[in-house]
């Protein structure tokens, strides 16, 4: 399985990760040797099995909705990177 | 006195005789600490709480003055990976992009040692977000293995590992995803405890893959890891998948034979490649097994070598969603270049994130996109069932299996660099147990040279239980470490001091 550098930029684009040009290339290497590897999987019939997705048998876990307030709001809005106020300051978004 | 590589429990004691108090034995080991750790030494720790622990100690002495019942870890210091938050003391994850990250609570686990007064001495080094297996990958450089110090620890909990081995700290909090508590504990030559999934809170521990991540302990003895499970474990709302189920008496329930226990050999364990003299070793403690009264049964486990390939497509789809949260916005590092929203996020993460944090992310980035979900990540969920069901049967006729923890010794330092298939190589023997949530130990077993001969390294062995079956697993490594006495050795060049 051998990427493109299109697609490498694509999905560092979905990824939010800005890569330069040599980056793309080292991932483009990088990521086709794992996909090459994990490629032996298709070798295991899976037919009719279903997928996993919690190995401990646990399903649908669920608590009351109760509402109540974080003991740590100050302490969240203190490790802001920006803040005017007590609220969190961004860049512009457009 | 000679402290350093002595046992919780016999510190604990030393503690009640009142042979020494809690803040002696802390400045002992963070004595230690100056002396061989620090960027020019083994760099297993990134940050040491000398303070903190100090205050800890003079409290832990109150307690152990005034009440007979205190818990055998009051004032017992400890060294907790810098993957769980502490309230107050900055967590870095091993990652630039939390750099100066500083927790606002502690993890679940760090609660409970709080409350048992365990003293915390400092957060160990790990790969850079648990990504790796030999602690390289970290932002603050590789830790190194006492042993041979031109050689890994392993990873990804190599500094907690790295610590315990050195004498720096009696024990140490570490966490498991897909062997980064059997390997290093192998590679070190001390004790490793990964729980059942579910067994110890996730709570407050930064997330790599949630559907394996599993907080254990690095310590000297099986006693020690027995001793530590019954504190660590239970359930947690703030972690939904944390069991309800009863924890045992872990150390009580110990015992020094093993008649009637049934142990499985899975030959699939035993792979082309393996250092002929780690599995020489294996093959001994096999036998004292039996000696012990054990009956060892060869059993098969055909999608052994499929584990590492789930692993190598499970993890870094959670990772690639795990770590979307580190994006410059409410913590951590945010890029002083971004002129609007959208470089915040590409150039705080493009900044923050080493290399294989970002191979990681967009490996799984690619496996869960449009087109290639099926392919990948269901594929691989798929014959992650095969494997559970295939555990699952095995441990229908034995009570544990037992193999080595890693098929070579410790390597040089510089192997895994620029190589994307090395952690999934290096834990092959660890991955499938983590994919189907099952406890698992490394202990301790001899020693075999290195690749080039220069050096005696520890050899791992490694026992692996039915979930829940952390007793199977005790009773065997406990039973094993009254008869040898592989777990006593330590490195040279850690004297006292």
């Amino acid at each position: 399985m051998i990427l493109t550098a299109e697609e490498v930029r694509k999905i560092a684009g979905l990824a939010r990760i800005k890569l330069s040009d040599s980056e793309v290339e080292k991932f483009r290497k990088e990521l086709s040797v794992v996909l090459d590897y994990v490629s032996e999987l298709e070798k295991v019939d899976t037919e009719g099995v279903e997928e996993i997705s919690q190995v401990t048998g646990l399903e649908n876990v669920l608590r009351e909705d109760h509402a109540k307030l974080s003991e740590y709001r100050d302490a969240i809005i203190a490790s802001f990177p920006e803040r005017k106020d007590d609220f969190l300051k961004i860049k512009s978004i457009l | 006195m000679e402290l350093a590589f002595l046992e919780i429990s016999e510190l604990a004691e030393k503690l009640r005789n009142k042979e020494i108090s809690s803040v002696q034995l802390t400045k002992y080991f963070l004595k230690r600490i100056k002396e061989y750790d620090g960027a020019s030494g083994l760099n297993s720790f990134l940050t040491v709480t000398e303070e903190e622990a100090l205050a800890q100690a003079l409290e832990a002495d109150k307690i152990l003055a005034s009440d007979p019942h205190a818990s055998v870890l009051t004032g017992i210091p400890y060294a907790a990976k810098d993957l769980f938050s502490t309230k107050g003391i900055r967590t870095t994850a091993s990652s630039k992009i939390l750099d100066q990250f500083v927790p606002v609570f502690d993890a679940n686990v760090i609660e409970k040692l709080n409350t048992e007064k365990g003293i915390l001495l400092g957060k160990t080094n790990l790969d850079e977000f648990a990504h790796g297996s030999s602690t390289e990958t970290s932002a603050y450089g590789p830790s190194k293995n006492p042993w041979d110090v031109t050689r890994i620890p392993g990873g990804s909990s190599g500094g907690s590992a790295a610590a315990v081995a050195a004498g720096l700290v009696p024990f140490a909090l570490a966490t498991e995803t897909g062997g980064s508590i059997r390997q290093p504990a192998s590679l070190c030559g001390i004790c490793g405890w990964k729980p059942t999934y579910g067994r110890v809170s996730r709570y407050g521990v930064i997330a790599m893959t949630s559907s394996n991540d599993s907080p254990g302990t690095i310590a000297r003895s099986v006693k020690d890891l027995a001793i530590t499970a019954e504190i660590l474990s239970g359930h947690d709302p703030k972690d939904s998948t944390t069991s309800v189920k009863e924890i045992p008496s872990y150390v009580a329930n110990l015992r020094s034979d093993l008649k009637g226990v049934k142990i499985g050999v899975p030959k699939e364990y035993f792979i082309p490649g393996m250092q002929p003299e780690v599995e020489a070793r294996i093959h001994e403690a096999i036998a004292k097994l039996k000696e012990l009264g054990a009956e060892i049964i060869e059993v098969s486990l055909p999608l052994t070598k499929y584990g590492s390939l789930v692993y190598a497509i499970v993890t870094p789809a959670e990772i690639s969603s795990n770590l979307a949260r580190f994006d410059g916005i409410r913590y951590g590092h945010r890029s002083d270049g971004a002129k609007d929203l959208s470089d915040i996020y590409d150039q705080s993460r493009e900044e923050g994130f080493g290399d294989e944090a970002k191979r990681r992310i967009l490996t799984g980035a690619y496996a869960l996109s449009a087109g290639y979900y099926d392919a990948y990540y269901l594929k691989a969920q798929k014959v992650r069932r095969l494997l559970v069901n295939e555990f699952h049967e095995v441990f229908q006729k034995v009570d544990a299996l037992v193999c080595a923890s890693v098929p070579n010794v410790a390597q040089k330092i510089g192997s895994a660099k620029d190589n994307p298939l090395f952690g999934y190589i290096a834990d092959q023997l660890n991955i499938p147990a983590s994919m189907a949530g099952l406890p698992a130990l490394s202990i301790p077993c001899g020693f075999a040279k290195a690749e080039d001969a220069s050096v005696e390294m520890p050899v791992g062995l490694q026992i692996i239980g039915p979930q829940w079956g952390e007793q199977n697993i005790f009773n065997i490594g406990h039973a094993y470490q009254t008869i040898t006495d592989w777990h006593k050795k330590y490195p040279k060049g850690f004297g006292e001091i």
